[in-house]
């Protein structure tokens, strides 16, 4: 058994909090560029350069690229010969609390969805625990934006809708969502599992580096197939036109029973953060 | 080419903007986002006094990020608009002039603007870092329980904003992107 503190989790979250909202991931950096480069509308090309250059001013400050420094979405993955010497939600949350406040990010979180008093303190984090094996815990933080957490949807297909089902579902919530999720998006796609577990699928769909793709070379087409017909909508850069409405697609799938098929979407927008450490 | 526009945005000023216009915006603005304008709109409806002036307003759908020592405001960038339909035709009926905030507005939104005359600008999701240099000044007015939704006054210098929806209804979120479809048609 390996022991480790939770006073080691606390400050880990907390810097992992402040290093996601001001610094916008590589891979994240390099699909903007490259989209900018692709971007044939002149309008959207101006969009792109502002945010190419909000997220390096971010970084240079240390400043929230994005006001929205979102729910704190955090995967634990945590070895079966881990031992915890305390509350590991509680120096989780402590971490959020302690990220949120010294790196003077925003506190959006509610206490009851509908009294809606604001905790003050961006707590609780939405954590996802998953127990895997070794001796160590692997930790990714992605705090969402809900302009784009908004824009999500979920539907129980018939089996009989097929792969064709899927698609348009998936380029039917895109439109639908339009300007609103700040486009260009990052589109996560659960397919498979149970009602919630699709749903879990499609956010961590989101955490895959946005220039991955599915392992499964099915899957993978998939991905190219989707993101094709995203960008011939034509919405663009927040949605005043252009070639460049999404940055990527990710599909997670799971199995699912014999009288279903879920399909989820989970929108994210061009601030998809994620930062993953290991303990 | 950017227009310069010196707030407050008065009537003859929302009849020349047009959807599509790239503009840069100076002078006071309001913040104020779901749990303001939901004050706003029950002061309203009880027929009482509001804590601000609407008349010729701009609002800016946002809620801002804490600041930091020697900084006028932290991140500043828009938050989705749709969330204030409800709200926004009774402002709009007061006299509010202007809108900054990203994503679509209802028809009745719209109506209203076309009616009082009124500006529906976008300005750019994501950007929050890059905005709010241009904001240089921010006090609360009103609502300080609310926190980052208090209503704040800023003070601001060529904020970038687009005319997403004009007085007329014309709406860039339907024009740019046909605009785009068809420039592809012209390439091939
Ligand atoms: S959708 Fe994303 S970019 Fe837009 S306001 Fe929310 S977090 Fe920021």
């Amino acid at each position: 058994m390996r022991e480790i503190s939770t006073n080691r989790i606390t400050e880990t979250i907390k810097r992992l909090c402040i290093e996601a909202n001001c610094k916008l991931p590589i891979d994240m950096k390099t699909c903007i560029e490259k989209s900018r480069e692709a971007e044939t509308f002149p309008t959207a090309q101006g969009i792109l350069d502002k945010i190419i250059e909000n997220y390096n001013i971010a970084e240079k400050e240390t400043k929230p690229i994005c006001q929205d420094t979102g729910a704190a979405c955090i995967f634990v993955n945590i070895g079966q010969d881990v031992h915890i010497n305390g509350n590991l939600t509680e120096a989780i949350n402590e971490g959020v609390r302690q990220g949120y406040r010294d790196g003077f990010l925003r506190k959006s979180i509610v206490s009851d969805p509908l009294e809606r008093v604001n905790t003050n303190d961006n707590t609780p984090a939405m954590i996802y625990y998953d127990i895997v094996e070794g001796d160590k815990i692997e930790i990714t933080l992605a705090p969402k934006g809900f302009g784009s957490e908004n824009m999500s949807r979920i539907k129980m297909l018939k089996p009989s809708d097929g792969v064709k089902g899927v698609i348009d579902f998936v380029v039917e919530t895109v439109e639908k969502a339009g300007s609103n999720p700040c486009p260009p998006i990052v589109v996560g796609v659960g397919i498979g599992g149970t009602f919630d577990k699709c749903a879990y699928l499609a956010k961590k769909a989101l955490l895959r580096d946005a220039d991955s793709a599915n392992p499964i070379p099915y899957y993978a087409e998939l991905e190219d197939t989707l993101l094709t017909k995203i960008n011939a909508l034509g919405i663009g850069p927040q949605g005043f036109g252009g070639k460049t409405t999404a940055l990527a697609v990710n599909i997670e799938t799971m199995p699912t029973h014999i009288a279903g098929l879920p399909v989820a979407v989970n929108i994210n927008c061009h601030v998809t953060r994620h930062v993953k450490e290991v303990i | 080419m950017e227009i310069k526009i010196e707030l407050p945005l008065t009537q003859d000023k929302v009849k020349a903007l047009k959807a599509g216009d790239s503009c840069l915006l100076s002078g006071v603005m309001f913040t104020g986002r779901d749990a303001a304008h939901k004050r706003l709109f029950e002061l309203i409806k009880e027929g009482k006094e509001l804590p601000v002036n609407i008349k010729n307003s701009t609002f800016y759908f946002v809620g801002p990020t804490p600041k930091r020592e020697g900084e006028a405001i932290g991140s500043a960038g828009p938050t989705t608009s749709y969330r204030m339909d409800a709200y926004s035709p009774s402002l709009i009926a007061l006299g509010q002039t202007g809108m900054i905030g990203k994503g679509t507005r209802s028809d009745e939104v719209i109506k209203a603007m076309k009616a009082y005359g009124a500006v529906y600008f976008g300005a750019i999701g994501g950007c929050g870092a890059l905005l709010s240099k241009c904001i240089k000044k921010c006090e609360v007015v009103a609502y300080e329980d609310l926190g980052t939704e208090a209503i704040h006054r800023l003070e601001v210098e060529d904020f970038p904003v687009v005319v997403v929806i004009d007085s007329e209804g014309n709406n860039l979120y339907k024009t740019g992107r046909e605009a785009y479809l068809e420039s592809l048609g012209e390439e091939k």
